[in-house]
């Protein structure tokens, strides 16, 4: 029995005349890692941003679960919500940023608690509890009382990380979480989101590692110019593509 | 010899109730300032066209407007009008008012030189944009915009020796009178001087020691 978090249907999106999601749909099921992946200026990253709405598509509709995200059905007719109501369906859904966006004058600790204190509205030993449970999970409860800028890049990811955790979240978006780090440091951080989908949370990661994707993901999406090109099983889309964009994006990985 | 220390003793006293004005004056216009500045810089920086507009209309008039100007105004001026200030009360509005369009542009360069990523993911963590604002994004400006407000605090408390000319009982005010009493120009203008200094040294340092102390 499988249930769809998230449910994707024609996004679109354009920069005046520029479109760069040309209609994407497809879905996210409980548990799944969904691995996007396709070349520089597919539309990766601004269909990631379209999903919890940083981006403001231009069509389409996104479920999660039983919630439709960014907009709500008045009738016949789709009203756009405002920022402020949309904080709590973000809460929802996790972002881990490509360079980690990191608040500078807030602790560790104070990075990930933030959410469940301000957004969530727990008490602050409540928050605070949420908030080491969850550096814990990433395996940096060491640096709590740290400020970010003494973290190495791949310690400040997994903050990233916890702080998207820490909002208890039905889905969690990842932004080429890999792409800012020194090679040696990329290790931890996927070692890290790949027990995260073995817990069976459910998770959307942008990424332009492909053996990561194909050990780890149960679904990869190949977009290219700014739509779903191929989709399906690792061991298909991955090592048995049958599109000619995508033979020709992983050509260069299947020859090394 | 001793009347001399009397004599000195007795400018001092004087002064220090000048003093106690200066400290009001800038105080008062201070937190004005630094508060409208702050809401000022969010609507410039944030708001739709028409408050940009109306405020870098107002930063870029009362930032050209010597204090001077504006204390006539507000004193000799508005009172042709009807409305009267008292001389403190005109002092304080008008550096308050030139206060609020300078601290606007100071707080705005902190909003400016903040990454864009900061309230993206103030957002995302499901925050709202008030929010993003009080817990992120103001904290972070006014942390960067620090080293310039303490400039600022300094040059105002000098600024309020200008109130005098509306006879506001600041220190040079007194000053004046003083030494319109005894023609001891020198020796009363250089303890205002030292007056002055006496003031603006511990602020600097103080200034200093915040900046350290919030240097993240």
């Amino acid at each position: 029995m499988t249930r769809d978090v998230l449910k994707v249907e024609n996004l679109q999106k354009s920069y005046g005349d520029l479109c760069v999601l040309v209609g994407v749909s497809t879905t996210v099921q409980a548990g799944e890692c969904v691995s996007i992946i396709g070349p520089s200026g597919s539309g990766k990253t601004t269909f990631l941003r379209c999903l919890n709405y940083l981006e403001k598509p231009t069509a389409g509709h996104i479920h999660l679960e039983d919630m439709l995200i960014g907009e709500r059905l008045v009738g016949d007719r789709y009203i756009p919500l405002t920022e402020k109501q949309l904080a709590p369906q973000r809460l929802q859904m996790g972002f881990v940023f490509q360079n980690f966006c990191l608040w500078p004058h807030l602790t560790v600790l104070e990075n990930v608690a933030l959410s469940p204190f301000r957004a969530m509205k727990l008490s602050k030993s409540e928050s605070l509890a949420i908030a080491r449970n969850a550096l814990e999970r990433v395996h940096i409860a060491h640096k709590a009382d740290e400020y970010p800028d003494r973290l190495s890049g791949g310690q400040q990811q997994r903050v990233g990380i916890a702080r998207a955790l820490a909002q208890r979240p039905k889905v969690i978006l990842f932004d080429e979480p890999t792409s800012a780090l020194d090679p040696e440091l990329v290790g931890e951080v996927l070692e890290v989101i790949g027990e995260l989908a073995a817990d069976g949370l459910s998770m959307v990661l942008v990424t332009h590692e492909i053996t990561f994707a194909r050990d780890v993901a149960t679904k990869v999406i190949f977009m290219d110019g700014g739509r779903i090109v191929e989709e399906g099983a690792p061991r298909q889309v991955i090592m048995a593509p049958t599109q000619e964009r995508t033979i020709k994006f992983l050509s260069k990985f299947h020859a090394n | 010899m001793e009347s001399d220390i009397e004599k000195y003793v007795h400018y001092v006293t004087v002064m220090t109730e000048g003093l106690y004005y200066c400290l009001v004056i800038t105080a008062v216009s201070f937190v004005c300032s630094v508060l409208f500045g702050t809401l000022f810089a969010v609507l410039r920086h944030y708001g739709n066209r028409l408050s940009r507009l109306l405020i870098g209309g107002y930063v870029e008039v009362f930032r050209a407007m010597p204090p001077l100007t504006i204390f006539f105004i507000l004193y000799f001026g508005l009172a042709h009008a009807g409305l009267h200030f008292s001389p403190l009360s005109a002092a304080i509005t008008g550096l308050s008012m030139i206060g609020a369009a300078y601290c606007c542009e100071i707080i705005r360069s902190g909003l400016v030189a903040l990454k864009k990523g900061d309230r993206e993911a103030a957002l995302a963590a499901g925050l709202t944009p008030n929010q993003a604002l009080r817990f992120i994004i103001l904290p972070q400006a006014l942390r960067t915009s620090l080293p310039s407000l303490g400039t600022y605090l300094i040059g105002l408390i000098k600024d309020t020796s200008i109130a005098s000319a509306i006879a506001a009982p600041e220190i040079l005010f007194r000053a004046r009178n003083l030494a319109s009493e005894s023609f001891e120009t020198t020796a009363i203008y250089l303890v205002v001087a030292l007056v002055y200094l006496v003031i603006t040294i511990p602020i600097a340092v103080g200034v200093g020691y915040l900046e350290k102390k919030a240097g993240r």
